[in-house]
Order: C-alpha cells, then structure tokens, then sequence
C-alpha cells in the first residue's frame, strides 16, 4: 500500500532535494510529490506519496525530522487526515456523445473548464480511486489527455509544532535550544 | 555597533574570528584568489596541505583533537570534489567541521565554466547541511549559522559554497547578533521520568553493563560515564569511536566489542541482562549478526539524535538528549537509590563479575611476540609503552586500527583519532598534523599502514614544512592486511591484487622531505628505535616491517554472532 508523508519546511532553495533525497538514497521511488507555499511564505507543505517498507518508514521519517530545513514531517498514511488529487482531462469527442460525457462528468462532480467542438476540458478532485474510476470512463468515450496533481493531504489531528528559538552568536558554549 | 565598508572576503575572516578560528587547512585556487588575498595578512592561520582530501582530514584531526570546529577550505570544481570522502567521513563519526569553497561567479553557475561543480548538489547527502552563498548580505548569516548546526546537537560537517562574487563585492558590515534555524531542534535535557526509569533499571538488573560510544567523547562526558561506572561497578565496554571516553587503564573496562573486540567484551554482550548504551549507534561491526546480538538484555539508549533511538535495536528505554547532562542526572538518581536498591542483586552482580572476570582471564587481549620477526602486534604494544596511555594516536583503516584499538591504551578522550564510520584509507597522516596543531604539546603518534600511507603521502611535505614532530609509524606488512586477511579466511587464500611489493625507502623518503626516517625488520631493534623516533625533536618516519601473514585476532566473522567469535588459528570458512 502506497503511504503519504507530509512535510512543513523552510520554503529555501535545496530544502526539496534534502527530504527527496532521504527516499531516492534508499532506492525508493516517489510516487507522486506536491508542493507550495503556506500561508507563512517563508514556509512550504510538500506532501509525498511513496512505497516504502513498513520497517523504515520511522526512521525516515525521524530522519527527515532531522533536516535542518524541515520543522516537521508527519506520516499520514494510518493518522485521520483528508487526502485529495485534482485530474485535469481532455477527452476528445465527438456531437452525439457529448451530452454523455456531461451527465458522467456530474456524477463525479466534474467541472467543465473548456469546451469545444473538438471536445472537453475536465477538472475533478477526489481521492485517487475514484478519481482512477473517472478516467477510465472518460476513455471510453474517445481519445483523452490527463494531467494529475498528485495527492495533497491534511492532517484531522491538532499538531503542536515545536520550533527551536534563536540562538546568539559568539563562541559556542551553551546553546539556546528546545529544552524537553 | 557601527558598519563598515568592506569586501565578501574580509568579512567572511571577520565571521570566522567571531567563531573562535585560528587556523585553517586548505588549497588555494582560481575563484578563492580574492579570499586567500584576504588571508595574506590576517593573523588567522593557513596551513597549506597538498591535497583537498587531506584538508578536509586534517580538519577532523584538530576537531578531533580538541572537540572545537575544524575548518578546511578549497576552491571550485575539482578542489570541492577532493573533499567529499573527507566530508563524508566526518559525517559518519559525527565530527564538527565547517567546509568553505569557492564557487564561479553567480552569473556564470550552470554555464559549464572553467572549475565549475554543482558542489551544493554534490555535498547535501555529504553533510549535515550545506549553503550556497550568492550574496553577500547572506554571508555572516550563513557562516555563523553553519557552525551552530557543525558544533551542536549531533555534530557534524557543514559546507558553505561561496561564489566568486561575493568575495569580491562592497558592502557595510554589521555584525550579526543572533541566528533563528525554526526547524533545528536539539533536545538536550532529557526525560525525567525516563531518567528516573532508566536508575530505577540499573539497580534492578542482575547482569548489567555499559556500553558507550564516541557520543560521550562528543559531549565531553568522560567524568560522568566514569562516575556511573563507579557506582554501578558494572564492566564497561568503549566503542572504536568511544575508547578513552573511560580510561582504558579503568579496572571496570574491559575493552572494545565487536568484529574485532576483546572476548570478555562480546561475551558480557551477550550475556547482559541489561545494556546501557551511551552515546552509540549499534553499529554492525559492533552488533555481529543482529538477531543474537544481546539477546537477554533490555536496553537503555541514551542519545541526542532522535534518528539513532530504535533504528537498529529496540531501546526498552529510550533517553533522547545530551549524554552528559542526561549521565549527570542519573548519576544523581543512581546515588540516590544506591542505599535502598543495591542490597537486592548484590549477590547475582557479584557472580556476574565473577564470570566477566573470568573471560577475562580465559581470552585475554595478548601481543604476538617472535624472536625472528616483528610481529604487529609487538610493535603496537611497544607504542604503547612509550605512549602509557597520555600520547594522540592517528590511524587509517584496517589490520593496524584494530591493533591499536586492541593493545594501546587511552586514559583521556581525544587521543585516539581514527576513521571509524567511513573507514577511510588515508586518513591517519593529515589527522595526525590537525592534531598536531591543535595540540603542540602531545606526543603525536600516526601508526599508518603501508597502503593507507601511499594515499596520502604528500603530506609529509606539510609535516616537513611545519617541522611537526609527529612519529610516523608504518606497520609495514607489504599487504592491504586486511583485505589479505579476508581473502586468505574466505576467498580461499586467494591473493587478489592486495600486495604492496614496492615501498620506498623510508630513510631516503624522509630524507628527501628533510627529516629522519628509518626501516627496521628485527625484533631487538624495535625498542630502541621507537625511543630514538620519540627522542627526536621533529618529526620520524619510522618504517617496520613486520610478519606479513599475521591475522587480528579475535574475529567475528561477516553475519556470525558475537560469541562465535574466531580466538586464533584460522578456521577457513566459505562463503555463501
């Protein structure tokens, strides 16, 4: 089964390379990887698809933890959280299917973004599977081209962020840090 | 305080005497020119080495030393890339380093220039963090920022990428005053209640024993693990990165484990009905195959990366902080209960001792000796002699490391430097001058064998340059020993391009660099010829030939257990 890891991190240049690379050091491949900024710009939420064994996912995830630019990595996959992908599909299709094609789009709360005597342009959101079934039905309607978001997920648990405060500068001795 | 007109060069010297600097290792180069002018007449020093690597290497020789944060520098393309391994292997053994390299011109990055490298992309997995710098006002941030994340929390290395540009840009200095890294979080306290915990374990254990790691000489808690050991009275095993964090002269100690570890040692790990492991990261030379690796014991894990709890070995109790300050406490709390808990298993840890003692004695650590011929062995423990346990002490990777980590005692953290993690050839001779440097006063010994000395002989012309009187010693077996010595127990004795038959001659080699130098095949002159190399007032190359088929002993073998140690007589085993 395929797990998500989300991310809050410093929105700083290479902070991607860091968390990616804790996977793709392991020879894990990613599934699907999204990211953008929050609602502080200084700050981005990547959240991340991928199969890794079920025994190292903690270690990877405290080790992503660990990063100097990630404030904290969450494991998702068993943790209540929604998660959601947006496909945006054009299906090509010709006059006397059309009116098909939009009642099916309105089954899965499809919108219509373009329209045109070639065909449609779709955008729907929904979890993955449902959003597979969607596809597929839309092949079978005529040629399509599908573009997926990759899943983006948010947490149902209040989290408390723990960040560390500043520290002075000078000759190191004893450190202003979390105290636990 | 009041700015000033000044260049990215001069500011970067001012960020670095704010951090303490006094000395740098490194090689200069085309995009680092303005940087080097800049050094021309600062009064931080530069110690020019002949090889990137060995920068990077003599770095971790003063951290090693000293526990404060080495400081290596190269320039762009090549000179970054010659510090990889270096970097990597301070990453392995935790060592606080901060790297400084010179990167093209910002607006020449991704054009394929002249001495161009994507060091920042090259370096992230190699390094606890990395910057790219490509303004000067990002400058003082980074600098002092990169040596917070070197020298706290779990130490490590740091490498800051500086583009040619920003050496040379104009700008008013303001110093700055505080750094603010939101997401680095060290915990250093520990869990109280989990402390408590843990004392309550200790006394409530028959069989217990401390195992600790190079996170104790990281934090400097020599004393405290010193003063558990006392209160225990539990035998105490250091690590290969640990030794000297107590005393090897210690009655409690009772060596290394592991591949290469005493027999008591694996023994007692297997046995323990308690491991208190500080500051270690159950390492697999230490471990042996995992799933018999102390399998009656509960383990107490004290460490401050977080990463380390759990990753190989469950810890019953896991204690996330400073060693020192976490032993502190639970020194406390172990006098506390010592009146009212130590009654209770008096009995079976006395009868615990009895039979850690008698392993003791039944396999002890014992030199080889020979009237024909030098035995390796010999030759370590006549070190030993001369070094009583006070002398620094460098070395590579393989047969001769383990040796000395065998046979030489260390009565204080910081003397024995070694790469450990990494397993780097090489290292031992540019560690020994970072070492030397740091510390002027020590007897620097660098016991290097015949292959890992040939990787980095050029620095014999930093050593002779700077008169460092380090005792160079070549543990000369005219074979990659350790390599050999797998291929004779598991390759059937095949000997697969492991033998060195060309070796200088050691007195013209040194002679040519202008110091002393020597070779030595006889057991009677062994003595005498490393106390006229320790009478010397600079530096010796000493080189001894010694047996060339001899084995370390004990030995576990690759996946066996710690009790199925090999004790001596080479038992050819296949592989499957």
């Amino acid at each position: 089964m395929l797990q998500i890891i989300s991310v809050l991190m410093e929105n700083k240049p290479g902070a991607l390379m860091r968390v990616t690379g804790l996977l793709t050091a392991r020879g894990y491949n990613i599934e699907s990887l999204t990211v953008a900024r929050t609602l502080d710009p200084e700050l981005s939420r990547m959240s991340i698809v991928c199969d890794v064994e079920p025994h190292q996912r903690p270690q990877l995830i405290k080790q992503m933890n660990r990063l100097i630019n990630v404030l904290q990595a969450t494991d998702l996959t068993e943790s209540p959280s929604v998660k959601r992908e947006m496909v945006l599909l054009r299906v090509r299709a010709a006059m006397p299917s059309r009116t098909a094609i939009l009642k099916e789009a309105e089954i899965f709360g499809a919108r219509v973004v373009d329209s045109s005597t070639e065909g449609y342009a779709l955008e729907a959101t929904g979890d993955s599977e449902k959003l597979d079934e969607f596809i597929d039905i839309m092949r079978s309607y005529g040629e399509i081209e599908v573009t997926r978001s990759g899943m983006v997920a948010v947490s149902l648990d209040a989290r408390k962020l723990k960040l560390a405060g500043p520290t002075e500068v000078g000759p190191r001795q004893e450190t202003a840090m979390v105290r636990d | 305080m009041s700015s000033q007109l000044m260049s990215g060069a001069k500011v970067l010297l001012e960020c670095l005497v704010r951090e303490g600097v006094d000395c740098i290792f490194g090689y200069p180069g085309g995009v680092t020119l303005p940087f080097y002018d800049a050094l021309y007449d600062h009064h931080i020093k530069h110690i020019l080495v002949r090889h990137e690597q060995n920068a990077a290497f003599a770095a971790q020789g003063y951290a090693r030393a000293t526990g404060r944060t080495g400081v290596c520098c190269a320039t762009s393309g090549p000179g970054a890339t010659n510090l990889i391994t270096g970097l990597v292997d301070a990453m392995m053994d935790s060592i606080p380093m901060v790297a400084l390299t010179g990167q093209v011109t910002s607006k020449l990055i991704g054009s394929d220039a002249f001495q161009e490298a994507d060091t920042f992309g090259i370096t992230r997995p190699c390094t606890k963090h990395n910057f790219l710098i490509k303004n000067l006002a990002d400058l003082p941030q980074a600098i002092h920022e990169a040596f917070h994340i070197a020298s706290t929390g779990r130490p490590g290395p740091v490498l800051v990428d500086i583009t040619k540009d920003v050496f040379q840009a104009q700008a008013h200095y303001t110093p700055v005053n505080s750094i603010h890294l939101p997401g680095y979080k060290v915990f250093m306290e520990g869990h109280g209640g989990q402390i408590r915990r843990a004392a309550q374990m200790m006394w409530d254990a028959e069989r217990p024993m401390i195992y600790a790691g190079g996170g104790i000489i990281a934090a400097g808690a020599s004393e405290e693990l010193t003063a558990l050991t006392e209160t225990l009275d539990a035998p105490a095993v250091c690590t290969l990165m640990g030794l000297g964090g107590l005393s090897s002269s210690h009655p409690n100690f009772i060596s290394m484990p592991g591949m290469h570890g005493s027999y008591a040692a694996n023994m007692a790990m297997t046995h323990t009905d308690l491991l208190i492991a500080l500051g270690v990261r159950f390492d697999d030379r230490v471990t042996g195959r995992l799933n018999a690796f102390a399998p009656h014991a509960k383990i107490i894990h004290v460490d401050i990366d977080p990463a380390e709890i759990s990753k190989i070995r469950n810890a019953d109790l896991p204690i996330v902080g400073d060693v020192k300050r976490v032993l502190g406490k639970l020194n406390t709390l172990v006098n506390e209960m010592k009146g009212s808990s130590a009654a209770k298993n008096a009995g079976a840890r006395k009868a615990w001792w009895g039979q850690v003692n008698a392993w003791r004695d039944e396999n002890p650590l014992k030199p080889v000796f020979s009237d024909s011929e030098i035995k390796p062995q010999h030759l370590i423990s006549e070190i030993d002699r001369l070094s009583g346990g006070e002398a620094i002490v460098t070395s590579d990777v393989g047969q001769h490391q383990m040796w000395s980590a065998q046979f030489i005692r260390f009565n204080h953290p910081r003397l024995w430097i070694n790469s450990g993690g990494l397993g780097s050839m090489g290292f031992g001779l540019p560690a020994a001058v970072g070492a030397q440097f740091a510390r002027p006063d020590k007897l620097v010994f660098s016991i290097v064998g015949d292959g890992g000395f040939q990787m980095s002989i050029p620095e014999l012309a930093t050593i002779a340059k700077h008169a460092l009187p380090i005792k160079i010693i070549v543990l000369n077996n005219g074979y990659l020993g350790m390599v050999r010595q797998w291929q004779e127990l598991f390759y059937n004795n095949r000997l697969s391009s492991v033998e060195l038959d060309v070796f200088p001659d050691a007195e013209k080699l040194a002679g040519a660099y202008g110091f002393k130098g020597r070779t030595i095949d006889k057991p009677s002159e062994l003595a005498s010829a490393l106390e006229a190399a320790v009478r010397e007032p600079g530096p010796y190359l000493l080189n001894v030939k010694v047996s060339p088929f001899e084995n370390v002993f004990p030995m576990v073998p690759a996946g066996g257990a710690l009790n199925e140690m090999v004790l001596s007589s080479p038992q050819p085993v296949s592989v499957d």
